[in-house]
């Protein structure tokens, strides 16, 4: 066995548990930093393939951005997790037989891609195609022929961003805010009020 | 034996098959729901860049790309809803959540 076999089965294993640890844990924290692990060493997959540009996206869009949302979220609500997990072992069984013929069938696919489809005839591993780095490649083809499949997906994002706003802000009534407006529209006359005072009463209001 | 397009298949339908059952299993539990679709997008993910991979061209991993960014919007919009949802009612059970119909 060699050493790239040797890391590519402790990289599957660790996805692949940590990947189970997140549907199981008890705690929805422990969760997500089983999610951040299974997204690490999925990142590590995917530098043995060659896509090291994708591996550096995956750790920081989802590492440094998805799953401390995630995190945040999870620490924010002040919910009873314990309630949540009841019907776990009721819909263990159903989901074990969808899960488990899903499996079988998508393993059956890729055994057969490999052995039959045009994938399976290029059994070299991995050899780059160009002399060019991949981040490079990725960026000449981007950046031409997907140039508004790319404006696209800034604008998906985009409106992500918005609609994520629009939901969550909120004004409580309680709450003093600074209101710009009403201080630039504020005049002499609407700011200061002249009140005669009898002498010897004092001001009360 | 060499490291093949069969391996990473497999793991990726693992891993797809893991979201799947989470799904099924933390039906109450809508925080670990969306968990489970970014396992399921991840393994779709790493089926993208295997065969962008072992078929040389690069339009695969530019797709995975294009996943990933749908990914994290809906993961963003996905928690707001679930924040707002939990100023509303106070917790997030989400299988009686019937407040919506109307």
């Amino acid at each position: 066995m060699d050493l790239q076999a040797i890391a590519f089965y402790l990289l599957a294993a660790v996805t692949v548990i940590s990947g189970f640890l997140v549907i199981t844990a008890r705690n929805p924290v422990h969760s997500v930093l089983f999610l951040i692990m299974a997204f690490f060493t999925a990142a590590g997959l995917f530098v043995m393939l060659g896509a090291e540009f994708l591996a550096m996206l995956l750790i920081v869009v989802y590492v440094g951005a998805v799953a401390v949302l995630f995190l945040f979220v999870v620490m924010m609500l002040d919910v009873d997790f314990t309630q949540l997990r009841e019907g776990f072992a009721r819909y263990l069984p159903i989901g074990m037989v969808v899960g488990g013929v899903l499996a079988v069938e998508m393993v059956m696919v890729a055994v057969t891609v490999a052995a039959n489809g045009a994938a399976g005839k290029n059994a070299a591993p991995a050899a780059p195609v160009s002399d060019l780095p991949n981040a490079e490649a990725i960026g000449r083809v981007l950046y031409t022929d997907y140039i508004y499949f790319f404006q696209a997906a800034g604008l998906v994002l985009l409106v992500a961003m918005i609609g994520a706003i629009v939901l969550t802000l909120r004004h409580r009534p309680g709450v003093r805010r600074q209101n710009i407006g009403d201080q630039v529209a504020r005049t002499p006359a609407s700011g200061m009020k002249i009140v005669q005072i009898k002498s010897g009463e004092g001001l009360c209001e | 034996m060499t490291i093949g397009l069969t391996h990473y298949l497999a793991v990726a339908a693992i891993l797809f098959t893991i979201g799947v059952l989470g799904i099924f299993v933390n039906r109450k539990n809508i925080i670990v729901i969306l968990m489970s679709i970014e396992l399921i997008l991840l393994a779709v993910n790493i089926n993208l860049v295997a065969f962008s991979v072992y078929l040389h061209d690069v339009v695969g991993q530019i797709f995975a790309m294009f996943v990933l960014t749908v990914a994290a919007a809906e993961a963003a919009v996905g928690l707001a809803i679930l924040v707002t949802f939990f100023r509303n009612r106070g917790d997030i059970a989400v299988d009686d959540a019937s407040m919506m119909k109307g």
